[in-house]
């Protein structure tokens, strides 16, 4: 590989490259839907190339290609470095990556069942088995469960002496059912919603879950569901179930505190950020209690890497500390920016640069972002909360450009009255902006609630990046939340 | 691109390789070129050129796939043994009827030269003149200009052989003031027909129109939402509800509505991947021919679309091209929208509204209940007041939450031209009118 990696590499140099870095990625798939008690998918996927990226004329260019072949090699090293003398007929400024970064090493995610030496077989009996019990229960018009497993052989080398090598390993598993009736359909999901909850992690990631032994419940919730009354409308306490508050803290604070975004190079698309540089470290997010942390690092998180795509180790940041905004996500080049606003700022990147495959250039991404769990038990807060609604597993969800203004739904909620769990409502949305909202965070489940949520599906970029993020959350309670935007 | 010949030689190996019941074999081709600017300098410019086998293999009625991108014989070989492999892992299914026979595919001229040779530079000096513009209204331009063109070839083992290449470039840009944006964007399958200069004026205007934009309280208003905004609604729908499968397991606002008034009576909306005016694909991704399918006619609905598999599930349909790539749970899917114009212009609209909110383009639009077809998101680069016939003050942006069949029920008006809208992901298109609506429901302010 060191001979494909070099070739480019110095071929980029000669060409009048300042900077140059090559990625060659092989990804490994495979997938398996039941749907209705029919294997309705088994597909085993793969992806292999390599992608160029350079500084030249104090510009960027990245160029692809399938074929890593020597002359191939040539080709797509010689058009980056055209691409990027051509980027710079508009630049503004020579990019500046900081400190250089020259690491040799190697990463493999902690696997302990290798989910790809599973039998097939295996996995689709656990999942006819969470079929065969959904469908048990009458009114079940869908049930569909996945599994799916993915891997990725990276070498990352660059003009600074870095080659780095990693496989990283994902297995998750899920399930959704529908029920539907006179005009009504409603869904309830398992262990999260968007199809499967997903981990850095092997097949014990599935055996974990359990995926038919919650099958029937979450199949007699949606039937349930479709005579429930409609969740009410009106300034309410509500508290957010861990999946929930997972998509809520990647809408409200992983996307806002991407640094990218802050400095406007998502506008046309993904959008801004309402956190700009002037709030760094003097802008309250929240309430006291909250503490949100970006890292790379933890256990079975879905963002969790040795290194990220520009050859940065993972690390850990406090992103806010005692409801402070303290810290971005950065990128090489976004770090010496914000430095040249607030020297203080740290001097490196935080690892956070992320590409969808080897035909994508790196953008910054979410790795795992969390909220650090607080003191409570459910069942104390539950019994703490004289009126409010206990809204679990997400079902719809959109947010302003500038990440400030959201409105989430979820597939099931429950009245809480006098500090017990009431009557199953239907339809519940709530809907807020970001620091009001987590200025009204008041009480969060502690570690024996944590858990990372793996969001398999978040989309960024032109062209568009899907990137797989960790989110760890335990139940949490908010206070005077408007719930409920629907007509009756 | 490899070029016909060559992904038909492809395609062949495959089908020879394969000691399967049935074989499909999808190859496809592509060079895609992206120049992406923001603060008013490129910052990302890519290119990608990539080749995809994708193996459908049926053992008994038990389907396998196998995917890859390595055009050796040994990476072909290996395809097509993973895909029979994982098909004899699999249960028999019994709604499998068969793969598509062969059947005449129309051509359709989707591909122009000057779109795949677009250069780098070329690209650039089409950015540089809007950000010449931004800078020049000391405003910051973020956007971007891609070319990209890709070539098809779908084969099964009885028979069906079609291929098609198409080209597309598409510009957009944001363009944002101290406390405004405004946007431009425009699509075809021809580069030279990309106005980057009228793009670039269209943003400044709106961004320099919707300075000091101010609150204005949610509840139900008269609405002209541009094309990008009507767009935007018609694709959810076909998203949400207008595939074959979305109506058998009664998840689509269409299941029970078949004949029924749904919407008001101007509103017409057809999938046809044949028109040049959208991003035309002749046939679906089995090889069959696409239909044109009227899906609500006069308000009425009429139609969905169907791949095979659907159509084997119901007496008497066959399949109207409009299958996904092998596997999907999701079902057939339209994904080249039309709706109908009607005859009035946006100046006649406005001049018609004497209070109401003027709608450049929706943000982050989203499903909140798929059979009530009811969605949310927030407006975006370019609110706008409207009084007496006139736009009278720059809006902060306002949330959605909608039934967009009542909304397609309230349209008063409906601009006499369609514009194509690309979709950000991929290369599907709609194309929409601008639309006048009344009673339209904001259930908050954006900030």
């Amino acid at each position: 590989m060191r001979e494909y990696t070099d070739r480019a590499l110095n071929l980029a140099q000669a060409r009048g490259a300042t900077y140059a870095d090559i990625r060659v990625v092989r990804r490994q798939t495979q997938d398996i839907e039941v749907k209705n008690g029919i294997v309705q998918t088994l597909s085993l996927g793969g992806t292999y190339g390599f992608g160029v990226r350079v500084v030249a004329d104090g510009s960027w260019g990245f160029a692809s290609s399938n074929r890593l072949e020597a002359e191939e090699i040539d080709r797509v090293t010689a058009l980056a470095v055209a691409i990027a003398k051509a980027s710079a007929i508009s630049k503004a400024a020579d990019v500046d990556l900081g400190p250089a970064e020259v690491h040799v090493a190697t990463y493999d995610t902690p696997v302990e069942k290798d989910p790809f030496e599973v039998s097939i077989e295996e996995k689709i009996d656990v999942l006819l088995a969470a079929d065969k019990e959904a469908r048990a229960v009458k009114g079940i018009t869908v049930a569909e469960s996945t599994m799916g497993s993915q891997r990725e052989w990276k070498t990352f080398a660059s003009t600074e002496g870095s080659y780095i090598e990693q496989v990283l390993t994902e297995t998750g598993v899920g399930m959704v059912v529908m029920a539907a009736a006179e005009g009504e359909m409603q869904q309830r999901s398992y262990p999260n919603s968007f199809g499967r909850h997903q981990g850095a992690a092997g097949y014990e990631f599935v055996e974990r879950w359990d995926l038919p032994g919650s099958a029937r419940r979450i199949a007699e919730e949606a039937v349930a569901l479709l005579s429930a009354p409609q969740c009410p409308s009106g300034v309410k306490t509500i508290i957010l179930d861990g999946p929930q508050l997972g998509l809520q803290i990647h809408e409200s604070c992983g996307h806002p505190v991407e640094l990218d975004r802050v400095f406007g190079t998502e506008a046309a698309f993904a959008g801004t950020s309402f956190l700009t540089p002037d709030k760094f470290r003097s802008f309250t997010y929240g309430s006291d209690i909250v503490n949100l942390v970006s890292d790379a690092v933890t256990p079975t998180g879905l963002g969790t890497y040795g290194f990220d795509d520009e050859g940065v180790p993972a690390q850990t940041t406090d992103i806010v500390k005692d409801g402070q905004f303290v810290g971005y996500l950065t990128s090489r080049e976004t770090a010496s920016q914000l430095r040249k606003i607030h020297p203080d700022a740290p001097e490196r990147s935080n690892a956070a640069m992320r590409a969808d495959g080897w035909n994508r250039i790196p953008i910054i991404r979410m790795n795992n972002v969390s909220l650090k769990p607080g003191e409570w038990t459910l069942d104390e807060l539950i019994a703490d909360t004289d009126d409010g609604i206990y809204m679990i597993t997400n079902k719809s969800w959109s947010i302003d450009d500038r990440r400030l203004n959201f409105q989430f739904g979820t597939e099931l909620a429950y009245e809480i009255k006098n500090g017990k769990l009431g009557r199953m409502l239907k339809n519940a949305t709530y809907t807020g902006m970001t620091p009001k909202f987590w200025a009204g965070c008041d009480a969060i489940c502690n570690k024996d609630h944590w858990h990372v949520w793996g969001t398999t599906n978040c989309g960024k970029g032109q062209p568009g990046q899907v990137a797989h993020t960790g989110h760890g959350a335990a139940p949490a309670r908010f206070r005077n939340v408007q719930v409920g935007v629907m007509k009756d | 691109m490899l070029g016909e010949t060559r992904l038909a030689e492809i395609a062949q190996e495959v089908l020879r390789a394969s000691q399967a019941d049935q074989t499909e074999v999808m190859v496809s081709s592509s060079n895609a070129h992206l120049t992406r600017f923001a603060a008013n300098t490129i910052h990302q410019n890519v290119s990608e050129t990539d080749v995809s086998i994708r193996v459908r293999a049926i053992i008994d009625r038990k389907t396998g796939v196998a995917s890859g991108n390595e055009v050796t014989p040994e990476g072909i070989k290996n395809l097509v043994d993973s895909a029979q492999t994982v098909a004899r892992f699999q249960q028999a299914n019994p709604e499998f009827r068969s793969l598509p026979s062969p059947a005449d595919v129309p051509t359709v001229t989707a591909y122009v030269d000057a779109t795949a040779g677009f250069t780098p530079m070329a690209r650039a000096e089409g950015v540089e003149t809007i950000l010449k513009m931004s800078r020049t209204s000391d405003l910051e331009a973020a956007g971007a200009f891609s070319t990209e063109e890709q070539e098809l070839y779908i084969a099964n083992s009885l028979g069906v052989g079609v291929y098609h290449r198409g080209s597309v470039a598409s510009i957009l840009t944001v363009i944002m003031g101290q406390d405004s944006s405004g946007y431009g964007a425009a699509a075809s399958i021809d580069v030279n027909d990309i106005d980057a200069a009228h793009v670039g004026r269209t943003a400044v205007d709106k961004a320099l129109s919707s300075a000091d934009p101010q609150p204005v309280e949610p509840g139900d208003y008269t609405v002209i939402l541009e094309e990008e905004a009507v767009a935007d609604m018609i694709f959810f729908l076909g998203w949400m509800g207008m595939g074959a499968l979305s109506v058998q397991e009664e998840r689509s606002f269409m299941s029970g509505k078949f004949g029924q008034k749904i919407t008001g009576d101007n509103i017409t909306i057809w999938d046809d991947g044949q028109d040049p005016r959208g991003i035309p694909l002749p046939f679906d991704f089995e090889g069959v021919p696409k239909q044109k399918v009227v899906l609500i006619e006069n308000g009425v609905a009429k139609n969905v679309v169907y791949d095979s598999f659907t159509a084997g599930r119901e007496e008497g349909k066959a399949s109207t091209g409009h299958s996904l790539p092998a596997p999907n749970t999701f079902g057939p899917i339209p994904i080249n929208l039309f709706m109908a114009p009607g005859n009035a212009t946006k100046e006649q609209m406005l001049a018609s509204t004497e209070r109401g909110i003027w709608v450049t383009r929706f943000h982050y639009t989203n499903i909140v209940h798929p059979v009530k077809a009811i969605l949310t998101g927030m407006t975006r680069d370019g609110t706008y007041l409207i009084e007496d016939g006139k736009i009278t003050r720059p809006l902060k942006n306002l949330r959605f939450t909608q039934g967009i069949l009542e909304a397609l029920s309230n349209a008063e008006m409906l601009g006499s031209t369609l514009k194509l809208i690309k979709d950000e992901w991929n290369s599907m298109g709609t194309c929409a009118p601008a639309a006048k609506i009344h009673n339209f429901r904001f259930t908050g302010m954006t900030g």
